[in-house]
């Protein structure tokens, strides 16, 4: 499962959530690590409480329609709660992920993570955590070496109609083609 | 601004997945063949449509502290008539997009839309507004899933029309990435020519 989360099924390079915030902040290293580690944190969470309510609250009482609905809902304010919480036990770990804790709430990994491990029926609920923390690791490392290749980035000259998004999404796909690689591991 | 001007702001000059990069995850995962990136892109369009209706409906209403909640329970009450309309009517298209169908929830087009445009402006401005930006990202998505089914498929909208495989990278996730960047590459090359034809206009 680890192997198939972080490398193979890869949530950017393979399954495209989370690209929006993929291209916004993979500028430095520095900074997407901290995305990266807000990514985990939330994720794990956030798939917990929803996979939670799926279970005891949604399916038992027909409400599945709701779901999407729900699911938005809980993880906006589970983002909310998990700023003032950090921010009154932990300020340096508040330093270092809470500028990255509002952009979460939007970035259509979590929900969508939420979302697919309501659909693998088999899955338990440490399943369900450990699927989304692996997940989320995975988002890290493609995120960070993204960073790296683009900070090497800025030091070349691009053709002038390529520069900037488009020369970005051209080495996301050379990125995934490597990754790709791995898909016989498992 | 006139009422053309706010439609066809999204097809080119903002084009939303295009231009603004906005969007980019249904860009980029359902657009393997042209039929379902006209089908992602007709649901969004549609909940584009309806939220940007209600929000400017109410955007006298919703205190400006909790508008983004507020905002989202729409756009989510949308996206799920969506979903349940594409499950019972067209279950094809509702199992090859997938989970990127309650994903719009999330998409920032639409609460970048409510937000920038809806909550400012009057209810048949942003119907159209929503309208115009929804058919943008409908043709992004159409021209990116042609290129790839084209390229991949060796197919049009389904019709197959060479032997064997295609260039089998193009429907997988390198492909869509190389395509949407190409596709943006495309779309640079486009403003330069149209800025000039407006100013010869404005000159004669």
């Amino acid at each position: 499962m680890i192997l198939s989360c972080v490398l193979v099924n890869n949530i950017i390079l393979a399954q495209f959530l989370g690209i929006c915030s993929f291209l916004g902040v993979s500028n430095k290293v520095s900074t997407s690590l901290g995305m990266g580690m807000a990514v985990i944190f939330v994720m794990a969470l956030s798939t917990l409480v929803t996979s939670l309510l799926q279970k005891y609250l949604l399916v038992p009482f027909n409400l599945t329609f709701l779901q999407t609905i729900v699911f938005i809902l809980v993880i906006a304010t589970l983002v909310q709660m998990v700023e003032i919480i950090l921010k009154k036990i932990s300020p340096p770990l508040y330093q270092a992920l809470g500028i990255f804790l509002p952009l979460i709430s939007t970035n259509c990994a979590i929900l969508g993570i939420a979302i697919l491990v309501t659909q693998k029926p088999d899955f338990s609920l440490l399943d369900s955590t450990l699927y989304a923390i692996f997940t989320a690791i995975g988002y890290t490392v493609a995120i960070v070496i993204f960073a790296g290749l683009r900070e090497q980035l800025s030091l070349v000259k691009v053709p002038k109609k390529l520069d900037g998004v488009p020369i970005a999404l051209i080495i996301s796909g050379i990125l995934a083609m490597a990754f790709m690689g791995f898909a016989n591991l498992v | 601004m006139n009422k053309l001007k706010i439609f066809t702001n999204g097809f080119i000059k903002e084009n939303p997945a295009l231009v603004l990069i906005l969007g980019t995850c249904p860009a980029l995962a359902v657009t393997t063949s042209a039929m379902n990136g006209l089908g992602m892109g007709l649901a969004t369009t549609f909940v584009l449509v309806m939220s940007n209706a209600i929000i400017s409906l109410l955007r006298n209403f919703i205190p400006d502290k909790v508008r983004i909640p507020a905002f989202i329970v729409i756009i989510a009450t949308f996206v799920s008539i969506v979903d349940l309309l594409i499950q019972g009517f067209v279950p094809a298209l509702a199992e090859s997009l997938g989970i990127f169908i309650p994903l719009i929830v999330v998409n920032c087009i639409v609460l970048g839309r409510a937000e920038a445009f809806a909550s400012k402006n009057t209810v048949f401005d942003s119907i159209l507004d929503g309208l115009g930006m929804g058919l943008g990202f409908t043709l992004a998505l159409f021209v990116m899933g042609f290129f790839r089914e084209l390229l991949g498929n060796g197919a049009i909208l389904g019709h197959k029309f060479i032997e064997g495989d295609g260039i089998l990278i193009f429907v997988l996730a390198p492909g869509a990435f190389l395509v949407y960047g190409f596709t943006i590459a495309l779309m640079n090359l486009l403003p330069k020519k149209k800025s000039k034809e407006t100013e010869n206009v404005k000159t004669e």
